[in-house]
């Protein structure tokens, strides 16, 4: 089993007739993600990629039986878009747009919020790469061909360095079970604590990595859980030993704002939660290997 | 995107936030002008840079005489202020506010941002304001307030209420106070702000409440949609080479190093950056070209990142997953021979097309260094950087 997504995943694209949207609806059926269709509100009732379109998720829960999303809509736009998705029952939504302002954000989580939990929307991104579980499905934009079939989770913000950290991986024969883009905006869909959860729980997944940054307060959150929930051992490498205080390195959440949040204490407190330090961002592979072997 | 106090205070008043009498001048002689038209015989003479602190930079100045004020604006204008926040290379002062002198009987402290962990916009207030929060949070956490404000109702009176009698606000002052700190929540709010600070917020002589500083900052995502606040921006406050990288669709961040940097995502070159710095070196800068490099922005990448003169090696670092490598190698090839580099190159490619893009590179017959691993071109950018520095000595005036 892998998390999240696996093989028949009945996924649906919001922004499908774009040009982004339909490069990686195509990327994602060649790497055999089962897509059911798209949304363009508008034009409804075409064929696009010989899959049907819809004016609105609700009809495409309804027709296609749709259960997961993927959004290339424009920042502008997406907000909404992710609410359409939540209320229309899709189980789970990547959000792939970079740019959505704060506020948006905020809006969002507190309309998932309404829902009971056990009917509410998991929530990935925005600003990410997607979420893969090697060959079964890929609802993302990660180059696919990378990542092995295997029993480590990954949870990550940044999208490239997660591919090195799979690349490391597949290089030393190891393979991923699922591998989640949490995003790097300041407040995204779920954290790495709620990735951690849903890893803990999941048969097939063994060891869990967590790539964090600098900034914000999720790293240590995880480090928090992780202590005192998680029977799996957790890896976690935290980028941005060089990042100067109060400059935004590239990602809208990574700026060290509070005590806490620099590369080097989110180091020091996870380590004294019992997480295993990854020293430096090209030892990924290689700590994983040796935590699998004293496994 | 930061503005400066004058442009903050507009807003504020603009929201029913009361604050002193003031106007900017760009010259001394408008400072006067400034001064004359203002009432009272005291004022205060502000440097508008981004940054706080700027009372202890020496750019905050009382004057009594118009004589005074002239000379406390020929003084700063122009003049480059180094505050704890700037870094060393200061930011350079290019307008004063001249503003009324207050009467001050008590300082406060207020202040509204989003809380990342509670997802929501937080107020923050103290009755002893003046200082700097981070400090006062270390010493005396008790005297801190903060109430979370649910996003779906908004700020409510009773909690501006609760804050302004934290602040050790008076019956008397509690009409006002509330006007005040709804004003601040709804600019905050209404604006795409991350951040709205006031510090101090003063209690007069005749107890009146006023922002005497104003600090805001903007979320840059939502900037398409407040044209009226993205025209507030003032370049000469931003490196300049951030500036440029920007308009092409880069993020730059100079640093102090001398290995300049090339890599795609930004989790990548905070990483990238990492191992240069565990491999002995120090990076120039943070550059994310982002995904669909194409040869034009690469070569405005290279152009970039060598226009700081210090820079004695570079590494390109690129994960293609939307990119190609092949594509980069071109690019990289295009830069290179348009460029006249005189710095040692690494170039580490990995993804999707890798082999293509490794031939590309080796058929150019550029002395480009080679690397497959992210270890390997670390080490390998540092030892060049070494061996640069052995040939041509170090940067001048640096002690790297």
């Amino acid at each position: 089993m892998a998390i999240l997504i696996d093989k028949g995943t009945r996924i649906i694209v919001q922004g499908f007739t774009g040009k982004i949207g339909t490069f990686h609806a195509q990327d994602m059926i060649n790497y055999g993600s089962n897509v059911v269709g798209g949304i363009t509100p508008g034009k409804g009732g075409q064929q696009h990629l010989g899959l049907p379109v819809f004016n609105t998720v609700k009809e495409a829960v309804q027709q296609v039986g749709a259960e997961a999303s993927i959004i290339f809509v424009p920042p502008a736009f997406a907000a909404d878009s992710i609410m359409e998705a939540a209320d229309a029952g899709i189980k789970y939504c990547v959000a792939i747009t970079d740019g959505i302002p704060t506020q948006d954000m905020m809006t969002v989580k507190n309309f998932l919020r309404r829902f009971p939990e056990r009917e509410r929307m998991i929530l990935t991104g925005p600003n990410c790469a997607g979420t893969i579980s090697p060959g079964r499905a890929m609802l993302g934009i990660m180059p696919g061909h990378i990542y092995m079939w295997g029993c480590v989770g990954i949870v990550g913000r940044s999208g490239t360095l997660g591919y090195e950290a799979a690349d490391q991986m597949k290089a030393l024969g190891i393979g991923i079970s699922t591998s989640v883009g949490i995003g790097g905006d300041p407040i995204n869909g779920s954290s790495h604590r709620d990735i951690l959860e849903i890893f803990e729980e999941d048969t097939e997944t063994k060891i869990v990595v967590m790539i964090g940054e600098i900034g914000g307060p999720q790293e240590v959150e995880a480090g928090v859980f992780s202590k005192e929930n998680m029977s799996k051992p957790l890896i976690a490498y935290i980028a941005g030993l060089t990042a100067p205080e109060g400059r935004r390195m590239g990602h809208a959440g990574a700026i060290i704002s509070s005590v806490g949040e620099s590369a080097a204490e989110k180091v020091a407190i996870l380590r004294d939660h019992g997480v295993i330090i990854c020293p430096t961002p090209a030892a990924m592979g290689k700590t994983v290997a040796e935590v699998l072997a004293s496994m | 995107m930061d503005i400066h106090e004058y442009q903050a205070k507009e807003i504020l008043a603009e929201y029913g936030v009361k604050i002193a009498e003031g106007g900017l001048a760009y010259s001394p002689k408008e400072a006067v002008q400034r001064a004359r038209e203002i009432s009272g015989n005291i004022w205060v003479v502000k440097a508008q840079i981004h940054s706080g602190a700027r009372g202890k930079a020496g750019g905050i100045k009382i004057c009594r005489t118009h004589n005074e004020i002239e000379a406390a604006a020929e003084e700063l204008l122009g003049k480059k202020l180094v505050t704890h926040q700037t870094g060393p290379a200061g930011k350079v002062c290019s307008r004063v506010y001249i503003e009324a002198g207050t009467d001050i009987a008590k300082e406060l402290y207020l202040c509204f941002l989003i809380d990342r962990s509670y997802e929501r916009i937080v107020m923050v207030g103290s009755a002893q304001g003046g200082m700097e929060i981070e400090k006062l949070a270390e010493t005396n956490p008790d005297a801190i307030k903060k109430i979370y404000i649910e996003p779906a109702v908004g700020l409510q009176d009773f909690q501006a209420r609760k804050m302004a009698f934290a602040l050790g606000l008076e019956a008397a002052q509690l009409s006002h106070a509330v006007k005040t700190i709804k004003g601040c929540y709804r600019a905050l709010r209404d604006l795409d702000a991350s951040m709205l600070e006031i510090n101090p917020l003063v209690i007069t002589g005749s107890g009146e409440l006023i922002a005497l500083d104003a600090k805001m900052s903007f979320d840059d995502n939502a900037l398409f949609r407040r044209h009226k606040i993205a025209e507030l921006r003032d370049k000469t406050q931003v490196d300049p080479r951030e500036v440029a990288a920007a308009e092409h669709g880069l993020s730059y961040i100079g640093l102090d190093g001398d290995i300049g940097c090339m890599i795609n995502g930004a989790g990548l070159a905070m990483a990238t950056m990492d191992m240069i710095k565990l491999a002995g070196g120090e990076p120039a800068n943070f550059l994310d070209v982002g995904g669909g490099a194409s040869a034009e922005r690469t070569e405005k990448a290279f152009r970039l990142v060598l226009a700081d003169k210090g820079v004695k090696a570079m590494l390109v670092n690129i994960f293609a997953g939307i990119n190609r490598c092949d594509w980069i190698a071109e690019g990289v090839v295009h830069a290179v021979k348009n460029i006249d580099m005189k710095i040692p190159l690494i170039v580490r490619l990995s993804g999707t097309n890798v082999k293509e893009g490794r031939r590309i590179i080796a058929e150019s017959g550029l002395p480009i260094i080679m690397a497959e691993t992210l270890a390997e071109a670390a080490e390998k950018a540092v030892q060049a950087r070494n061996e640069m520095v052995v040939r041509k000595g170090g940067r001048s005036g640096n002690s790297n």
